[in-house]
């Protein structure tokens, strides 16, 4: 009997974590996409298994001279306002618009220039494919312009720890709105 | 001298029955440089416009359920709502049934930009980019760009000044334009897959707040070309909308890259 049961137990013991990160996603959580995105050190990964922690996402590329860079300073002056406990359980993705030009080796450069600390934030490429269904979950707008640069709608989207968009602001700058600061320690108090 | 244009005709029309043969609901779209009414800060003047495959008539509610039917996951009852919101699908009688025979040839409608990109795909196919929507719709009966005749954006307005309460009619039911295209005007809105690309100016709402930066870098559109209100209109509706929108006059057709 009791050799039986152990492995049963053992197994029962494995399988609870397990389970509890295949709780079904909610309908209306972005990590319903089935997108890829490859970070800035070259690791591919699904973006669902960004799922478990809040997050600021944002789209952007690394070319753009004016807005993007405003874009990284928003989210560090968000940052600003959060207790070093917020912070550390606070996470930040920025994804591509340009995944042509975007490569491993230019979000690499872009993080070492704007000192972010990639362990926390994350910069990504999508596939090409999934740029504009990615833009529209997030309700980004673009357009390549013929020049190379893009015209984008800039967006900081906070998701909850299920990807379930909690918040959204169009402020950027070093003066983040105030409600959406709010949202973020809201969210990171749950 | 009879013989001479028919036989022109024959000649010219026999590679594009070849090109387009393995799926009849395309047919091929030559390509060639088109200007746009829109008008952006960036790109002035014609633009190429390279050849590819559109479908003759925008997707049916028939087709739609079969479509539905292989792919579950696009079912009203189980599309998750980040693709698809309020409203999808709701005038059929049931997530896989439709509410009558008129529904099975009547556009689809109801569908998101999701559902439809899916759609595409699932056959090989991607929605039209604005730019070959517009390129294809610009034809009447005889010129494939018939946009400078009055007469002709008369005849367009006529169906955008009609409620849109009215019931749907079939696909196909109108004659085809000269690239044998259907239903461009006059039946349904449709998706295109760069919709989002679609930033009109007026859309801009903090103008005055240098705070709040809404695009980044130049590039937002206005009409060049006032008197084209059904592009006018086209594109403040696909520029109104969400990805997971669903309005009840908005459909789809998909098209597909030249080989």
């Amino acid at each position: 009997m009791r050799t039986m049961l152990l492995p049963w137990l053992a197994w029962f013991a494995l399988a609870v974590p397990a389970q509890a990160a295949t709780v079904p996603l909610p309908a209306d959580s972005v990590y319903q996409s089935g997108a890829q995105l490859t970070d800035a050190h070259a690791r591919r990964f699904a973006w669902r298994e960004d799922r478990g922690q809040a997050r600021i996402v944002t789209m952007l590329y690394t070319s753009c001279k004016f807005v993007c860079p405003m874009i990284v300073d928003t989210a560090m002056a968000i940052e600003q306002q959060l207790t070093a406990d917020e912070r550390a359980q606070l996470r930040v993705t920025m994804i591509s618009l340009d995944p042509a030009r975007d490569t491993p080796e230019a979000l690499a450069n872009m993080a070492r220039e704007r000192g972010i600390d990639t362990a926390r934030w994350t910069l990504a490429r999508p596939q090409p494919k999934d740029v504009r269904s990615i833009a529209g979950l997030l309700g980004v707008r673009y357009r390549a312009l013929a020049d190379g640069e893009f015209n984008h709608t800039t967006v900081l989207v906070l998701l909850d720890a299920d990807g379930r968009i909690v918040a959204r602001t169009e402020r950027v700058g070093a003066r983040p709105d105030p409600a959406f600061v709010a949202a973020v320690k809201r969210t990171l108090a749950h | 001298m009879r013989a001479l244009p028919i036989a022109c005709v024959v000649a010219c029309l026999l590679p594009l029955a070849a090109w387009a043969g393995d799926d009849d609901r395309y047919v091929r779209i030559p390509g060639g440089t088109f200007t746009t009414a829109l008008k952006y800060e960036d790109a002035r003047g014609p633009a190429p416009v390279a050849a590819f495959a559109m479908m003759k008539r925008p997707v049916t509610n028939a087709e739609f359920l079969a479509f539905v039917k292989s792919k579950p996951l696009w079912a009203s009852d189980r599309a998750p709502s980040v693709f698809a919101g309020p409203g999808y699908l709701d005038h059929w009688a049931e997530p896989r049934r439709l509410a009558s025979s008129v529904q099975r040839v009547q556009p689809v409608t109801r569908v998101s930009w999701f559902a439809a990109n899916a759609y595409c795909e699932a056959e090989g196919a991607r929605l039209p980019r604005w730019i070959e929507w517009e390129y294809v719709a610009a034809a009447d009966a005889t010129r494939r760009d018939a946009r400078s005749d009055p007469a002709w954006r008369e005849r367009i307005l006529g169906w955008y000044a009609r409620p849109s309460s009215h019931a749907l009619p079939r696909v196909g039911a109108e004659p085809a334009n000269a690239y044998g295209v259907q239903d461009l005007h006059g039946v349904v809105w449709e998706w295109a897959d760069d919709y989002s690309a679609l930033l009109v100016s007026g859309d801009n709402r903090d103008q005055g707040d240098p705070d709040r930066a809404r695009f980044c870098g130049a590039g937002a559109l206005s009409m060049d070309d006032r008197d084209n209100y059904a592009v006018l209109m086209r594109v403040a509706m696909l520029s109104s909308l969400q990805g997971r929108d669903v309005t009840r006059n908005m459909g789809f057709r998909c098209v597909k890259d030249a080989r």
